[in-house]
C-alpha cells in the first residue's frame, strides 16, 4: 500500500497566503515562496495551492506565480483555483504541477473532467468537493467557495474533499463526509477541513478511509508540524514515510 | 557538463524534470530537435498523460525514429519516467491499443486492485524493492519510498529487463534496465532526496 500522505495546504489570496474560518475571515499568514521552501526542505509528502479567489475574480490560473514555486518544489504539487479549459491544465502540468484540482469548472461543464483525463490521464485530476452539512444531515456540495452545486467525480483521479462547516474551526475532520465519500468512490480521497491535532487525522484515516489528509491552520496557528503528525501517525499503526 | 535532452513532445511536467537535472548538476535542454537530442550526453523521456497520445505525439514529430537512432543504436543513456517509460513497451491498452516504441518487450495495462482499499490511480509515496543491482539505485537501499502517480503499469515479458518492482495490485514493475536504456515508473523528480539520488546516478552513467 502507499504510505497515507500528510499535506500542508497553502491558500492563496491576491499576493499573499491567507486562511480563513468556513471559507471567510481570511488572515494573513504569509509569503508562499517562503512557505513552499520551508516545506520542501521538511521534505513533506505533498503539497496543495490554491488559488481561492480566481474564481471568483473570473482569473485564469497564476502560471507565472506557479512556475516560480514550483521551480523550488521538489515535491509533489497540486494546484487548484481558476482552472477551466484543458489548456490551462496544460500550461500547469507544463510549468510544475503535478495534479491539477477542479472545482467550479467541474460543475459546469462536467465534460471538461472526461476531456482531461482523456489527454493527461485521470491521475493528475482531482476534484474538489467543498460540501456542508445540511440541517437534516444530509449534504450538499459548493462551487467557487460558497455557491451550491452538485458536483461528481467523473474522471478524476483523486478527491479533495473540504468540509466547509469545519474549515479553520481546528474542531476536526468530518469525518461522517468523509467515509460517505470514500466509500462511494475507488479513487483516493483527501480529508480536509477541520484538522486541530494528530489525533484528528488519525480518525478520519481510520474511521473516514480517507488516503491522506490536509491541514492549513494546524501548521500556521499552533506549534504542530507534518514531520510530527507522521511520528503521531506512526505510533498509532499507520504506514507513513518518516 | 553533461547536457540533457529532456524531450518534448507534449505531454507532461517538463519543467519539473528540466529543473530537478539542473539541481543534480546537470544543464537540461527542452526539445524535440534532432541536432539537440544527437549532441545530447543523456537522454530523459518524460510523460504524463494517456499512451495513445504519447505516441502519437512522438511519432508526429519523428521523435520515436530519432530516440531509436541514438539511445537504441547510438547508446546515448537514456531514461524514461512514468509514461515515458511505459511507451517503451511493446503494445499500449491506455486510449484503445496502440503500438509503443517496442524498445522493451512487455504491455502496459491498467492496475487491478488486489484487496479492498487498493485504489486507482496508485497515488503517493510506495516501496520500490530491488530485484537485481543496477547502477541506477547505487547509493539507495531497497525497500525505500518513492513518489508514484499513475494507473497504468509495464507488464515486463523479459524479466531480465526488471530492475524493481512495487508491491501494490500485486506487484507491479517500477524500474527496468537494458543495457543504458532505463525506465522508471517513480517521478525521481518529485521524490525528493532519494529521487535526486537517482537522477544522479543517471547523470554519472
Amino acid at each position: 500500500m502507499p504510505k497515507i500522505r500528510v499535506m500542508p495546504t497553502l491558500l492563496f489570496k491576491d499576493v499573499g497566503l491567507v486562511k480563513g474560518v468556513a471559507f471567510d475571515s481570511w488572515r494573513r499568514v504569509g509569503s508562499a515562496m517562503q512557505a513552499v521552501k520551508v516545506y520542501n526542505m521538511r521534505e513533506v509528502d505533498e503539497l496543495v495551492y490554491l488559488d481561492i479567489t480566481a474564481t471568483s475574480d473570473g482569473r485564469p490560473p497564476d502560471f507565472e506565480t506557479v512556475d516560480d514555486l514550483a521551480d523550488e518544489c521538489f515535491m509533489p504539487l497540486t494546484v487548484g483555483g481558476g482552472v477551466r479549459t484543458v489548456e490551462h491544465v496544460r500550461r500547469l502540468l507544463k510549468v510544475g504541477a503535478d495534479k491539477v484540482a477542479i472545482n467550479s469548472a467541474a460543475v459546469e461543464q462536467p465534460a471538461l473532467i472526461r476531456e482531461i483525463a482523456d489527454r493527461f490521464g485521470s491521475q493528475c485530476v482531482v476534484v474538489s468537493i467543498d460540501a456542508r452539512r445540511r440541517a437534516d444531515g444530509t449534504y450538499e456540495s459548493y462551487t467557487h467557495a460558497g455557491r451550491r452545486a452538485d458536483a461528481e467525480a467523473m474522471g478524476a483521479g483523486e478527491v479533495l474533499l473540504t468540509s466547509i462547516d469545519r474549515d479553520g474551526t481546528l474542531q476536526g475532520y468530518d469525518v461522517e463526509l468523509t467515509r460517505l465519500v470514500s466509500d462511494a468512490v475507488s479513487i483516493p480521497v483527501i480529508a480536509s477541513g477541520g484538522a486541530g491535532t494528530y489525533a484528528h487525522m488519525a480518525e478520519v484515516l481510520r474511521e473516514g478511509r480517507a488516503s491522506a489528509v490536509a491541514a492549513a491552520s494546524m501548521y500556521h496557528f499552533t506549534e504542530q508540524t507534518p514531520l510530527a503528525a507522521k511520528q503521531y501517525l506512526r505510533a498509532a499503526g499507520f504506514s507513513v514515510r518518516l | 557538463m553533461k547536457q540533457v535532452a529532456v524531450v518534448d513532445y507534449g505531454m507532461g511536467n517538463l519543467d519539473s524534470v528540466a529543473r530537478a537535472i539542473e539541481e543534480c548538476g546537470g544543464r537540461p535542454v527542452v526539445t524535440d530537435r534532432a541536432a539537440e537530442i544527437e549532441s545530447a550526453t543523456h537522454i530523459v523521456l518524460p510523460g504524463v498523460g494517456a499512451f495513445g497520445d504519447g505516441i502519437r505525439n512522438l511519432r508526429a514529430r519523428g521523435l520515436d525514429e530519432i530516440l531509436r537512432e541514438h539511445a537504441v543504436v547510438g547508446g546515448i543513456p537514456f531514461l524514461g519516467i512514468c509514461l515515458g517509460m511505459q511507451l517503451l513497451g511493446t503494445r499500449g491498452y491506455e486510449g484503445g491499443v496502440t503500438e509503443g516504441l517496442g524498445w522493451i518487450e512487455g504491455e502496459v495495462r491498467r492496475l487491478e486492485p488486489a484487496g479492498e482499499d487498493q485504489r486507482i490511480p496508485h497515488i503517493g509515496w510506495n516501496e520500490v524493492a530491488f530485484t537485481r543491482a543496477s547502477p541506477l539505485f547505487a547509493g539507495v537501499d531497497t525497500g525505500q519510498d518513492f513518489y508514484f502517480v499513475h494507473s497504468y503499469h509495464l507488464v515486463c515479458h523479459d524479466k531480465e529487463d526488471v530492475v524493481a518492482v512495487t508491491p501494490y495490485c500485486g506487484g507491479f514493475v517500477s524500474a527496468i534496465a537494458r543495457g543504458r536504456i532505463l525506465g522508471v515508473q517513480f517521478h525521481p523528480e518529485k521524490s525528493q532526496r532519494l529521487g535526486f539520488q537517482v537522477l544522479r546516478n543517471f547523470l554519472a552513467l
